[in-house]
C-alpha cells in the first residue's frame, strides 16, 4: 500500500557537534526547544520533517563565554537565561528586555536564542535587540564555520541565507563601548503568551556632553524582517530631547512597511512602530547615562498593563 | 509513522514507553504512562493545562517531544503529593477556593510549585509573572494567586 521508504522517520539525540552536522548534511532537521516545530506541527496534524537531530544536550551549545572582542552566546541557550544573565543584562540589556517578554515561563525556559534567530519571525522579539548590537550568527557546517551578521541573515518571513547544512552554532555580540546602551520596547495587547504587535530596540552610545555619539534602531514586525533604521545615523550629534525622539519616531514610521492582519492595520502600526522607537531610544539614552531601567522596559512603561 | 521505544523518568518511576516518533510529551504521558492529571487545553502552547516539570523547570508539554524527554525527570501533577497527603500548596488551592472547575489546576500547580521552589517568598508581581503561561476561565486568578502566597508564608513559617 504505502512506500515505506518514503514514510521513514529518524530521531537521534546528538551528542557532538559533529554528529549533529553529519545529520544535518545527510538532510536531518535541528530540534532544540521545539517551541515553534512541535507546535507547528500540531500534534501530528501536520508532520515533523522525515529526520530530526535534537541538539538541546549538547554542552557546547549551551554557554555563554567572554570571547576576544565580545561574548559568545551559545545556540540553545534559552530566554530564561538570556533575561537574568549578568553580562547580557548590564551590556547588551536590549536582548534581556526581549527574551523577557517571549511568551511564559515555560516559553522562555525552552525556547533557545538559535531557535528565534533561525526561525526567522519578523515578530521575533531578540531580533531588533540583535540588530541595533550588531550581532553575528555562526553558522556551522562540514566545509567549516562563517559569521553572519544578523541582517543578512533574515531573507524574508521564516527564511534565512544559511545554506540547508548549515547549523547556527552561537550568537557572537561584539563589545560594546563606554557609555553605551540599548532597549527593547513592543507593543503587546496583554503581558503574556503575546507576540509583538510591533516593536522597536535602539542602542545608544553617548558623547562625554551627552550627545548622541552612535545610534542604531531596528523595527519588528513592520516588514518581510526585522529591519534596521539606517536614517537615525543623521541624528548623530544630537542632544537627547524631546526632538531627537520626535525624529526617531518620524524616521522610524517612514521607513516600516507593515501589512495589515488580524492584530492590527498598517496605518497603526506604522504610528505605533515611531512611538515604540522613541521610547526605545529614550530608555536607552537613560541606561547609557547611568539610570537604571528594570529588565524588562515594557514592565517600567505600564505596556500591556490593565488600565 | 515509525515508533520509537525510549525509557521516560516520571515523578521517579521509569516507564517503558513505544510511541509514534511525533508524539509530544502530553500525549505520551496521558495515553502512553497513564498518568492524565496533565491536561490537554489549547495543544497549542497558549493555555498552560499541559504544564509539566522537565529537570525542574515548568514546560508545555503539548510542545516538547516526548522522545527529548528521555533520561530527563519529569514531574507531573501526581507527583506534587506527598507520601499519601496533598502537598502545602494544594491544600492551600482548596482551602482559598482556588479550584471551580479544575482543568486548569494541574498546570497552576505545577507552575506555582516551580515559581516557590525558584523563589520562597514571592511578591503578587512575581506570582503573577510565574502563573503568566497559565490560563483560568473560572476563577479569575485572586484565589489562585492568594493560595500561592498563603503557601510561600507557611513554607517560611515551617522553614524558620
Amino acid at each position: 500500500m504505502t512506500d515505506m521508504a518514503s514514510t521513514e522517520q529518524t530521531f537521534q539525540i546528538a551528542e557532538s557537534v559533529d554528529e549533529a552536522l553529519r545529520a544535518i548534511a545527510a538532510g536531518a532537521r535541528p530540534i532544540a526547544g521545539g517551541t515553534d516545530l512541535v507546535v507547528g506541527s500540531r500534534q501530528g496534524k501536520e508532520s515533523l520533517p522525515p529526520a530530526l537531530v535534537a541538539i538541546d544536550r549538547l554542552a557546547e551549545l549551551a554557554t555563554v563565554q567572554s570571547v576576544a572582542g565580545g561574548l559568545r552566546v551559545g545556540a540553545v541557550v534559552n530566554h530564561a537565561t538570556l533575561m537574568t544573565h549578568p553580562d547580557i543584562v548590564a551590556n547588551y540589556t536590549g536582548i534581556a528586555d526581549g527574551a523577557a517578554l517571549v511568551g511564559s515561563p515555560a516559553t522562555r525556559n525552552t525556547g533557545t536564542l538559535g531557535g528565534n534567530v533561525m526561525n526567522g519571525s519578523p515578530a521575533m522579539d531578540t531580533g531588533a535587540p540583535l540588530a541595533v548590537l550588531d550581532a553575528r550568527v555562526e553558522l556551522q557546517s562540514g566545509a567549516g564555520t562563517r559569521l553572519v551578521p544578523v541582517l543578512d541573515l533574515w531573507t524574508g518571513p521564516g527564511t534565512t541565507s544559511a545554506a540547508p547544512d548549515e547549523l547556527c552554532t552561537a550568537v557572537i555580540l561584539p563589545e560594546r563601548p563606554e557609555r553605551s546602551a540599548s532597549a527593547y520596547v513592543r507593543l503587546e495587547y496583554r503581558r503574556a503568551m503575546e507576540i509583538a504587535v510591533v516593536g522597536a530596540a535602539a542602542a545608544v552610545t553617548l558623547d562625554d556632553d551627552g550627545t548622541i555619539a552612535d545610534i542604531a534602531v531596528a523595527l519588528t514586525a513592520v516588514a518581510p524582517t526585522v529591519t534596521a533604521v539606517a536614517a537615525v545615523e543623521e541624528l548623530v550629534g544630537a542632544a537627547v530631547d524631546q526632538d531627537l525622539l520626535d525624529n526617531v519616531a518620524e524616521l522610524a514610521s517612514a521607513h516600516a512597511t507593515p501589512i495589515s492582519d488580524l492584530r492590527a492595520g498598517d496605518t497603526y502600526r506604522r504610528h505605533t512602530v515611531g512611538v515604540m522607537a522613541k521610547r526605545a531610544v529614550a530608555a536607552a539614552a537613560a541606561r547609557a547615562r547611568g539610570e537604571h531601567i528594570a529588565v524588562p522596559v515594557n514592565r517600567s512603561l505600564g505596556i500591556g498593563a490593565a488600565q | 509513522m515509525t515508533s520509537l521505544t525510549y525509557m521516560l523518568s516520571v515523578n521517579g518511576v521509569d516507564y517503558p514507553v513505544t510511541a509514534p516518533r511525533d508524539r509530544n510529551l502530553l500525549s505520551v504521558l496521558r495515553n502512553e504512562v497513564g498518568l492524565t492529571g496533565t491536561k490537554e487545553g489549547c495543544d497549542d502552547c497558549e493555555c498552560g493545562a499541559c504544564m509539566v516539570l522537565v529537570d525542574g523547570r515548568p514546560v508545555n508539554s503539548c510542545s516538547f517531544l516526548a522522545a527529548q524527554a528521555e533520561g530527563r525527570a519529569i514531574t507531573t501533577v501526581e507527583g506534587l503529593r506527598i507520601g499519601q497527603e496533598l502537598s502545602p500548596l494544594q491544600q492551600l488551592l482548596l482551602d482559598e477556593g482556588g479550584v471551580q472547575c479544575g482543568f486548569c489546576t494541574p498546570g497552576m500547580l505545577i507552575s506555582a510549585s516551580a515559581l516557590l521552589a525558584e523563589n520562597p517568598r514571592p511578591s503578587r508581581e512575581e506570582i503573577g509573572i510565574g502563573l503568566s503561561g497559565n490560563l483560568c476561565r473560572c476563577t479569575g486568578y485572586a484565589k489562585i494567586i492568594s493560595a500561592v502566597e498563603r503557601a510561600a508564608d507557611a513554607g517560611a513559617a515551617t522553614a524558620e
